[in-house]
């Protein structure tokens, strides 16, 4: 499916969505409270988005960005669906319920960014110690012991 | 991840009548490295497990943003140790995307045939491991022994057996050894006439199938689901070799069967494998003959800067898909790099493959994702 | 000729000249205790040796070669260190239990020794029930497991346990009926007359096709029993680190292994016994000549080359085959071992009643 009709769609479903189609893959950005609906319509619409190969977040200091990453394995198309946070109450929903391997993906972004997925099956950290203190890829985390600045 | 008195606490409240918590790892004989799994059993059967990552957690996402592009490449080859050099192609390949580098063909050329050649060693070493978690001690040394003649070949041309570090973006280090397409035919008839000797001491055998058939069976649409790529997911149908769909250096030039078995289960796992290492052989077959002549690198400038932006490559590694994101800001250093590692997806569908079934089961379903520790924890 | 029944006879004499009939004895049965616990030794260290050369050779590699004359001594330097180990035992660890388990499955091994004829009339006691006694005390060896997989208060080693009960008192029964039908086949439970029906040939190849199958069936269930690969669930490596031996250490782990191959040489002598006719040699027939020339290798030599080639097939499994997952061992026996041996126990029957055997 080309670009312009994903645009259609999506535009369909949710009018305040943006574009970018500067990188190699269609952006799409939208606000964190719509992305449930986004979601279930990338999945169980006409797009047929059923594979969530990337999910990650970005900090630009000023706010944190969610980035979902999708493709259909039917259709061939990609999408990148980008949702901006404020980094004090970061909340976006989960889709553990669309992609089921968000369930790890989105705990690894809880406790590296502390992201809080609303409706997570199981919010726990999963690679850092339970006690850590601390969000170690925010640009503003600070671990004297363990980093060495270049 | 407890605390010492956290643990002591833990099992004086068992839970449930008739349940038994059982920590897998962080040492254990079949994790194969640091992972340590939370099993949850009644009697023999599981009922639930519960990954616990981070022990050999490095957070290479966050070393890399004080790389610079030329040194992050390295970084990766500690990340699945055992596809490094695929690893390091998925790097260079962004690099040389973003700042549009051109690439030597002879490069190129040895690239796959080194990847192909990595491929084959990781699913050796695999086939080895899996073995033994099934009990079998003796297919190891027999999948060593062809493994031993890659890593002799890596030895020479890359001056490593195992973390090569043989790409620089836009082309190789140094141009390969000069017994190099020898060496690599000797290998090629060796494998060929050796590879019978496992399908009569592993896949033929009656307790190997009866262990691998049936067991910790993943549907197609589960393994979408989960994210599973490489051969957990082709053995459940989905096709996803990235050599295929969206071709990267010459693998568009060669020809070569994507392998998908429909069953599902540990058996198709281990045969999807199987026949990759002999597709794998082809491609190197096709490919060692016409080395052309010419650089073995393109002309790059001393400091790289990648342009404002985001980039995403995806490689097939021998454990599926990895995913390497960059988002730059136009400076020497990436801003942001994400790794979307195989293992760690594949393993989130372990739960899902091995509840209900028995401990022996884990083994053999654990031992068919081909998990690699490193690759996980990042 | 100079034989070890020559030996025995002319010591006893001698005791019963010196000394009044109760010294006698008793000095006896101290020379055949240390007599037995040497041979434990030299058992052991020479099994373990055996075992890493063969799986040396099955895996293409070279095995130990380093210590002694390529590698003789190897297990001798392994014991040294173990012996200098500190045997731990685990605070948690019911101490008493956990202490006593290596040397019940030591003694249980040690207990079979008794019946077992190593060469002509060398035996310790030709008793009248040797086959039963042998059944008897080789189940035994399951409560020293348990006590071990329970008394460590560890996971692993509770389920090893548990898998170990399960599967030994389950091929209890296929290596009982196996051994049956050689009973039948003989009319007595004496091991010594066991061995001497086979005095015209073994009853492997005079018992027909129900001795072929008593005799696979005894290798399979004599394999679980003794908790060696493929059937190796109590251990399984891969699933509970080391099953019902996870928390043992130094000296205290050395016996567990040690009756471990112990076990296994005492269930394949029993199996030469039974089905190769012990240390009788080859007999075929009439044939005069031939049998006279086998008459000549000494009994010990017979006895202990069949016992060893039994071994070897029982390591062979070991580096050749993947472990099988519990369910599936037990269907095994219930399954299919137990029901063929009961038919196999009535054709044999059949048979003997009509004197159809050799």
């Amino acid at each position: 499916m080309s670009n312009e009709e994903i645009k259609e769609i999506i535009s369909s479903t949710l009018p305040s969505a943006t574009y970018d189609e500067t990188g190699e893959w269609l952006n799409i950005a939208i606000d964190s409270k719509d992305w449930k609906k986004i979601a279930t319509e990338c999945r169980n619409g006409v797009l047929k988005m059923d594979f969530l190969f990337c999910l990650t977040c970005i900090d630009w200091k000023s706010h944190l960005t969610m980035l979902y990453h999708l493709t259909s394995t039917k259709l061939r198309h990609n999408i990148v669906v980008k949702a901006n946070l404020d980094p004090a109450i970061a909340e976006i929903e989960s889709v553990c319920a669309i992609w089921r391997t968000a369930e790890f993906h989105e705990r690894e972004v809880f406790e590296m960014f502390g992201v809080n997925f609303l409706n997570h099956p199981d919010l726990r950290k999963l690679i850092l110690e339970d006690d850590f203190k601390g969000f170690p890829l925010r640009k503003d985390f600070e671990d004297p012991i363990n980093m060495i600045k270049l | 991840m407890y605390n010492q008195t956290e643990i002591i606490k833990d099992t004086t409240n068992l839970g449930p009548e008739g349940e038994l918590i059982i920590n897998m790892g962080p040492q254990h004989p079949a994790t194969h490295g640091v992972l340590h799994l939370v099993v949850t059993l009644n009697g023999e059967t599981i009922k639930k497990i519960e990954p616990h990552l981070g022990y050999i957690h490095r957070s290479i996402e966050k070393m890399c943003e004080s790389l610079t592009y030329r040194q992050f490449i390295y970084v990766t080859s500690r990340m699945d140790y055992l596809s490094s050099h695929i690893n390091n192609l998925g790097c260079a390949l962004l690099i040389e995307k973003g700042m549009q580098i051109e690439v030597p063909e002879r490069a190129k050329y040895i690239r796959v045939i080194l990847s192909e050649l990595t491929r084959i060693a990781s699913h050796e070493l695999w086939l080895g491991a899996m073995a033994m978690d099934l009990g079998a001690f003796t297919p190891f040394f027999y999948t060593f022994r062809e493994r031993e003649m890659i890593t002799e070949i890596m030895e020479e041309t890359c001056g490593a057996r195992l973390t090569m570090n043989y790409i620089v973006p836009g082309g190789l280090m140094y141009d390969i050894h000069p017994d190099f397409q020898k060496k690599v035919k000797a290998f090629i008839k060796q494998f060929k006439e050796k590879v019978t000797e496992f399908e009569d001491l592993v896949t033929n055998n009656i307790i190997f199938q009866s262990r691998t058939k049936g067991i910790g069976i993943l549907t197609a649409e589960d393994a979408i689901s989960f994210g599973c790529t490489g051969p957990v997911a082709r053995a459940s149908g989905v096709s996803c070799d990235i050599r295929k769909l969206y071709p990267y250096d010459v693998y568009d030039k060669v020809e070569f069967d994507e392998v998908i078995e429909t069953a599902g289960d540990s058996f198709a796992r281990y045969i999807v494998r199987v026949k990759e290492m002999n597709q794998s052989i082809r491609i190197i077959e096709q490919l060692i003959d016409c080395i052309p002549e010419g650089d073995f690198v393109g002309k790059t400038k001393n400091v790289l800067k990648l342009p404002k932006g985001e980039f995403y490559t995806r490689v097939e590694t021998a454990r599926g898909e990895l995913g390497v994101f960059v988002v730059s800001e136009g400076g020497a250093n990436p801003y942001r790099i994400k790794f979307r590692s195989p293992g760690f997806s594949n393993l989130s569908a372990l739960n899902h493959m091995a509840a209900g079934s028995k401990i022996g089961d884990l083994m053999a379903t654990m031992g068919t994702l081909d998990l690699v520790i490193p690759d996980i924890d990042r | 000729m100079f034989s070890l029944e020559g030996i025995t006879t002319a010591v006893q004499d001698w005791l019963f000249i010196k000394f009044n009939p109760t010294l006698a004895l008793a000095m006896e049965c101290i020379i055949v205790i240390l007599l037995a616990i040497t041979l434990f030794a030299g058992l052991g260290l020479v099994l373990v040796l055996m075992e890493r050369k063969v799986a040396a050779r099955i895996q293409i590699r070279l095995g130990p070669n380093r210590v002694g004359p390529g590698g003789m001594f190897q297990t001798v330097a392994d014991t040294l260190k173990l012996i200098m180990k500190e045997g731990l035992t685990p605070d948690s660890a019911d101490k008493f239990l956990f202490n006593l388990a290596p040397f019940i499955v030591m003694m249980v091994a040690m207990l079979l020794l008794a019946p077992i004829a190593f060469a002509k009339n060398f035996q310790i006691w030709d008793i009248n029930i040797g086959v039963l006694y042998i059944s008897a005390i080789s189940s035994l060896s399951v409560i020293g497991i348990l006590m071990a997989g329970w008394a460590s208060n560890n996971k692993y080693s509770l389920l090893g346990a548990m898998r170990s009960g399960a599967q030994i008192v389950s091929y209890e029964l296929s290596a009982g009926l196996a051994v049956l039908t050689i009973v039948v086949l003989t009319g007595s439970l004496q091991l010594s007359e066991i061995i001497a029906a086979q005095q015209n040939g073994w009853w492997i190849f005079k018992g027909h096709i129900p001795a072929v199958i008593a005799f696979v069936i005894f290798i399979i269930a004599v394999t679980a029993e003794t908790n060696r690969a493929p059937f190796d669930l109590a251990e399984a490596e891969s699933e509970l680190t080391a099953g019902f031996h996870t928390e043992y250490s130094g000296m205290k782990f050395a016996l567990f292994f040690l009756a471990e191959y112990i076990n296994i040489f005492i269930v394949c002598a029993i199996g030469a016994t039974l089905f190769l006719g012990g240390w009788m040699p080859l007999h075929i027939g009439s044939w005069e000549a031939f049998n006279h020339i086998m008459d000549y290798i000494p009994s010990s030599v017979w006895f202990m080359g069949k016992t060893f080639f039994l071994i070897f097939v029982i390591m062979w499994f070991r580096w050749t085959f993947p472990r099988l997952r519990i369910d599936q061992l037990l269907n095994l026996e219930w399954k299919y071992l137990l029901p063929i041996s009961l038919l196999n126990l009535l054709l044999v029957a059949v048979i003997a009643i009509l004197g159809w055997h050799f």
